[in-house]
């Protein structure tokens, strides 16, 4: 067990790497504590896999060094690591069992038979693989295959941290909700460091205690998914966490006073170039529907009503302005083209200046 | 109209058992269901791709069940999409006009004016291999839209894009393609919410089986049996064992969960569904925490109850620690009740 420090890191796959584009990992400063839960999150490519390489040894950071309880390991072998690490696309081996796959990473690490057995029917019991132990690895599904995957990852429990690729991708919703409960439930008992690999938001926010949300190389912004639920610290953030997004809104800038056109939001604050851009984040989540004379965030039209199950989106329409969405349990009594009221809590509107959080609580 | 008559099909993973349906043209059909329950199988007996056991697929009412598949006016767009690699967009999607013996000019005006549809234009040149994923996607919507085919099948079209993309095609697939009203459109998923976004009909697939069809709505209040409640919600309904003691709902350990209104269903054991919204803070009931997952506006609390294992959902972030003694209440509007054999009892007209 270790906490992992990345330090001053970064990584190019360029060797003559000079821009700032040829860095799949621009310089980074994260900690991790040990026996956490943590999330790697962004779209494809922003360089997720690359840090979970860097922190397994697979990949050599061009920049920077990687500390274990303040070790340096940037140049230890994978092998003295002991780090776990399920792969975004996995080797299964067609001509093994469910069971010679699964004991794989302990017979390598030369196991007693006896540890082998105990530890591979414990994980295939958690994963429910067990009536699966015997049967040949080439005649199962593609869930099935990355179930075995994950099994090879949890089936050593005296690692340092355990790095999952996007494990879950294939897996069906029903399975992932009980698959996220299981691997918490790991690390609540054993202790063991996890690092998931995501590119869904809520995978991310249910399953970690803080989430690194990533975009094009950088760290957009690391925090418990509270805080990045109601602090994004830029535009990125507000997008990429939440579903539906968050809303954005012009805001005009008249001499020091913002404004929002059709919400009648105003405020006034110090310090505020006119060349910049401003702009009202609003998460759907707190925006609120009224009845029209208690209005406090304008006038809008229902143009649209998603029934998603428990929650309804909503989408409305400011007179010839901009669209905004809100969620709500309420939705069976709202009527599409109805013309509401809206209202939205101060405390809970953010102001970005240049697509970065500069006002959280008005 | 498109219609599956007593489908069967004997397959060794995922057989059809005596699936029947009538689509109508001009509607938006999801088809939910998880991973194996045979969503795919169905398509793949339209496409005449599997040897029907039984039973006959008629197309307006002309039979179709033996014609070859590139007879039968179909369109597919797959989980992997599918483009060719050596030829650039425009050309990708032209591609099966021209195999449809469409002239080579009429074809070309065509697949521009469907790259302006799905918002690829300014693409036409480049090779798929230049696009990200969302936007091969679009092309292989484009490719199977151009068709102008009576049936577009899509078979979990967005599993494999990044979940803000599918967020964001979930919403444009809709507007596309329900601009063809002479075309049944049927969309699979494993995603509840995405199912009920999309769809104007909703089918669940059990089994090999069709264990509920109708208005999304409808079954997310209302479904008639487990095999629809297992699946039509995220988070998931929970289950408890409990019985029914003159128009009362007892839980297993003896808790009284429903006072009376119950007078219809017969003394018996039952099963007991609880929406993950049916439980809220503060209460009679007792329970212990044993994960807490925050999704951000909203906290989904595992609990253990004396009667079992329950989902609650929270709006809002609240912490609580693990075997943490919290009281809910449970509102006895939204308690589904299904019989042994699984079907709902809950209403009294059922
Ligand atoms: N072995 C490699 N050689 C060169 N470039 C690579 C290599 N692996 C990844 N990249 C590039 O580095 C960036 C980050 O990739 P990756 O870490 O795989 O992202 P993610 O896992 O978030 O999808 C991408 O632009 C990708 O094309
Ligand atoms: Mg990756």
């Amino acid at each position: 067990m270790a906490e992992i420090r990345l330090k001053n890191l970064a990584h190019s796959y360029n060797p003559a790497h000079q821009t700032e584009q040829d860095y799949a990992l621009k310089p980074l400063d994260l900690t991790w504590e040990d026996g956490k839960t943590y999330a790697l999150l962004g779209p494809s490519g922003c360089g997720k896999t690359t840090m979970l390489n860097i922190i397994s040894g697979l990949v050599k950071p061009s920049e920077g060094q990687l500390l274990f309880d303040g070790q340096d390991v940037t140049s230890a072998p994978t092998s003295k690591r002991n780090i776990a690490q399920v792969f975004q696309f996995p080797v299964i081996y067609n001509t093994m069992s469910v069971a010679q796959n699964l004991a794989f990473p302990l017979v390598c690490r030369k196991y007693s038979d006896k540890d082998i057995k105990f530890q591979v029917d414990k994980v295939a019991d958690l994963l429910d693989l067990t009536e699966y132990l015997p049967m040949a690895a080439k005649k199962l599904t593609a869930d099935q295959k990355q179930l075995i995957s994950l099994g090879r990852g949890l089936v050593r429990e005296d690692v340092n941290a355990i790095l999952l690729d996007e494990p879950l991708t294939v897996i069906d919703p029903q399975m992932k909700f009980e698959l996220r409960r299981k691997l918490r439930e790991i690390n609540k008992r054993s202790g063991i460091t996890m690092v998931l690999v995501t590119h869904d938001q809520n995978e991310a926010m249910t399953f970690a205690d803080e989430v690194v949300v990533m975009q094009d190389g950088r760290v957009m912004q690391s925090g418990t998914p509270e805080i990045l639920f109601e602090q994004p610290q830029n535009t990125f953030v507000g997008y990429f966490i939440g579903s539906p997004p968050m809303n954005f809104l012009p805001l005009k800038n008249d001499n020091g006073i913002l404004t929002c056109d059709h919400t009648g939001f105003s405020q006034k604050m110090d310090k505020l170039p006119s060349k910049d851009q401003y702009s009202l984040g609003i998460r759907p989540e707190y925006l609120k529907i009224t009845e029209q004379q208690n209005a406090s965030f304008g006038i809008a039209k229902i143009i649209q009503i998603d029934d998603i199950g428990i929650d309804g989106i909503i989408t409305l329409s400011f007179e010839d302005g901009p669209h905004i969405k809100l969620k709500t349990r309420d939705h069976k009594s709202l009527h599409l083209n109805g013309i509401v009221g809206l209202s939205m809590p101060p405390n809970k509107s953010l102001i970005y200046q240049n697509n970065n959080l500069i006002s959280s609580n008005i | 109209m498109l219609s599956l008559k007593n489908i069967s099909i004997e397959h060794p993973k995922t057989p059809l058992f005596n699936i029947s349906y009538n689509f109508e043209a001009g509607k938006f059909y999801c088809i939910l269901g998880r991973t194996g329950a045979g969503k795919t199988e169905i398509l793949r007996a339209l496409m005449g791709l599997e040897q029907l056991s039984n039973g006959e697929i008629t197309l307006d009412d002309e039979n179709i069940s033996n014609r070859v598949i590139w007879k039968r006016n179909m369109a597919l767009v797959y989980q992997q999409f599918i483009n060719y690699p050596h030829l650039n967009v425009l050309d990708n999607v032209i591609f099966p006009l021209l195999r449809q013996k469409i002239k080579k000019s009429v074809a070309r005006q065509k697949a521009i004016s469907m790259l302006e549809l799905v918002g690829l234009s300014e693409l036409a040149d480049r090779k798929p291999s230049q696009l990200s994923g969302g936007q091969q996607q679009r092309v292989a919507l484009a490719r199977a839209l151009v068709k102008d085919a009576r049936i577009l099948m899509m078979d979990e079209p967005l599993v494999n894009l990044d979940y803000k993309l599918r967020e964001q095609l979930r919403e444009e697939f809709p507007k596309l393609i329900h601009q063809s009203p002479d075309s049944v459109i049927l969309y699979t998923t494993t995603e509840p919410k995405e199912a009920m976004q999309l769809a104007d009909e909703l089918l669940i697939i059990d089994n090999g089986q069709i264990a509920g069809h109708g208005k999304p709505h409808d079954l997310f209040e209302n479904p008639p049996n487990l095999a629809v409640a297992k699946v039509i919600s995220d988070p998931p309904i929970s289950f408890v064992k409990g019985h029914i003691e003159n128009g009362k709902l007892i839980g297993s350990d003896g808790t009284i969960l429903q006072q009376s209104g119950l007078q219809h269903i017969a003394n018996g054991e039952v099963q007991v569904g609880l929406r993950p919204d049916a439980l809220s803070l503060g209460g009679e009931l007792t329970s212990r925490v044993v994960l807490t997952e925050i999704n951000g506006s909203e906290t989904i609390v595992h609990l253990n109850f004396s009667f079992g294992q329950a989902v609650m959902l929270l709006d809002g972030i609240h912490m609580f620690e693990a075997d943490q003694k919290i009281n809910v209440s449970l509102d006895t509007n939204t308690i589904m009740l299904f019989s042994l054999d699984g079907q709902n009892i809950t209403k009294e007209s059922n």
